[in-house]
């Protein structure tokens, strides 16, 4: 420690790199986490489909995704799928497995919301004489979607912090950026704390956003 | 002349060894982790429910701050930040130190979660009946914290033994990186990401399985 100098210029220096870091995690997290809602939607009706089939295809995909390291995933993805071909770019393969990761998660929230929803509900909306697609699209999705969004923007939150795992495959995002500092300049303190600082700062400010998102559509009591 | 590219399953019988020493340090690695970060998150869950202001600031800081920044990011933080201090942790204890005060941050959580949840007539009532709070805490809220915690705490165990792939990144030889030296060798690279994941999913699989059981066995009927 006594010969350590601080010297915070290399963090000016570079902050313009930081911050495209930054921005690369925060596009990578909000494309995946769209996609991945999608497919979570989508996977949660399965999940609680009647046809055995669908609902057993539907529990392999969100077991086997929540029991496999996202790191896998992308590494599998990222240098495993091009032995069959299908070549994709970094930044393409990240978000690709990001999704894969997000529509596991998200589709257990969705899942949860759907099993605690009166089924008063679903026999009101088929007594009016509307079709169980119609039931799903205009009552079930826009009330579940309402009542899991705490759920969900804590998924979400932590999604955009597993977008540092995109460092493994080279992507220049934040955790990349300030390994790169770290190892050019050899101010470590300098670098691993100003990453923490963004990193706090940007979860706080997402996790802000979402609350008042959260307000703006939560089921009045 | 000698055949070098021998098939995936005698590749996979040759790497069989490291594989399962692999497999034996992730699991190290994970279960330390997991034991250093129930013991202190539980005293940090203690300090933000019951600890005076000055203690629930420091502790709620800590978990905020932690649970603001991705795994990777503390790793590679504990990993180049400490030995400036005159720390020389080995890439092992580095991982190990890193995980246990992630995992920490998540216990605490769930701890304050799990007392407080407990309604105050009980606190009340333990007091009414002469016991001290050590008392209390042990024989009336504490086993009801636990059984509301149990599924959180699995899943926070799977989420550390994930997260120990990323101790691969600066040099542990587990399963991932065992994985990566045996693709260096025969190139089969998407048949050996499969191997991980497969082990992964094995070990992630049965927690999840015997958290399930236990949760059962416990259970207030």
């Amino acid at each position: 420690m006594k010969d350590y100098q601080y010297n915070w210029d290399v963090i000016w220096r570079s902050v313009d790199d930081l911050l495209y870091g930054l921005w690369l995690d925060v596009y990578m997290a909000f494309f995946s986490v769209l996609a991945g809602s999608v497919i979570g939607l989508v996977v949660a009706f399965a999940l609680v489909s009647k046809q055995g089939f669908i609902r057993r295809i539907a529990q392999i995909y969100v077991t086997m995704i929540r029991n496999i390291p996202l790191m896998i995933i992308v590494l599998f993805i990222y240098f495993g799928l091009p032995d069959v071909g299908l070549v994709f770019g970094e930044i393409q393969s990240f978000v690709f497995a990001l999704t894969i990761y997000a529509g596991a998660y998200i589709a257990e929230v969705f899942r949860g919301g759907l099993v605690a929803m009166p089924k008063g509900l679903t026999e009101a909306g088929l007594a009016l004489g509307m079709s169980s697609a119609k039931v799903n699209v205009f009552i079930k999705i826009p009330l579940l979607i309402r009542s899991v969004m705490p759920a969900l923007s804590n998924n979400y939150i932590s999604l955009f912090k597993d977008a540092s795992i995109a460092a493994v495959i080279a992507i220049p995002e934040l955790t990349f950026q300030t390994r790169r500092i770290n190892l050019e300049t050899f101010k470590t303190i300098e670098a691993w704390s100003s990453a923490t600082v963004i990193y706090v700062i940007t979860c706080f400010f997402i996790a802000f956003l979402l609350r008042r998102v959260e307000k703006r559509v939560a089921v009045p009591k | 002349m000698m055949n070098l590219n021998t098939g995936f399953w005698h590749e996979l019988w040759i790497s069989i060894d490291d594989l399962a020493i692999g497999t034996g340090i992730a699991l190290t690695v994970s279960i330390l982790a997991i034991i250093m970060g129930t013991i202190l998150g539980v005293l940090i869950g203690l300090a933000l429910t019951y600890g005076n202001f000055v203690l629930r600031t420091v502790a709620r800081v800590y978990v905020d701050v932690i649970r603001g920044i991705p795994v990777l990011v503390l790793i590679l933080t504990f990993f180049y930040v400490l030995t400036i201090w005159g720390i020389n942790l080995k890439p092992f204890q580095a991982g190990v130190l890193s995980l246990g005060v992630f995992s920490a941050a998540h216990v605490a959580e769930m701890t304050r979660g799990g007392l407080q949840n407990i309604h105050k007539g009980q606190n009340e009532a333990s007091m009414a009946l002469g016991l001290s709070f050590p008392q209390t805490f042990i024989s009336v809220l504490m086993p009801q914290a636990l059984r509301q915690i149990l599924p959180t705490w699995i899943n926070t165990v799977i989420e550390t033994v994930k997260g120990s792939t990323l101790v691969s990144i600066i040099g542990v030889v587990e399963i991932t990186l065992v994985t990566q030296q045996i693709i260096a060798r025969n190139f089969l690279t998407m048949k050996f990401y499969a191997v991980c994941a497969l082990i992964y999913f094995c070990i992630g699989f049965s927690i999840e399985r015997a958290g399930k059981y236990i949760e059962k066995k416990i259970a207030i009927k």
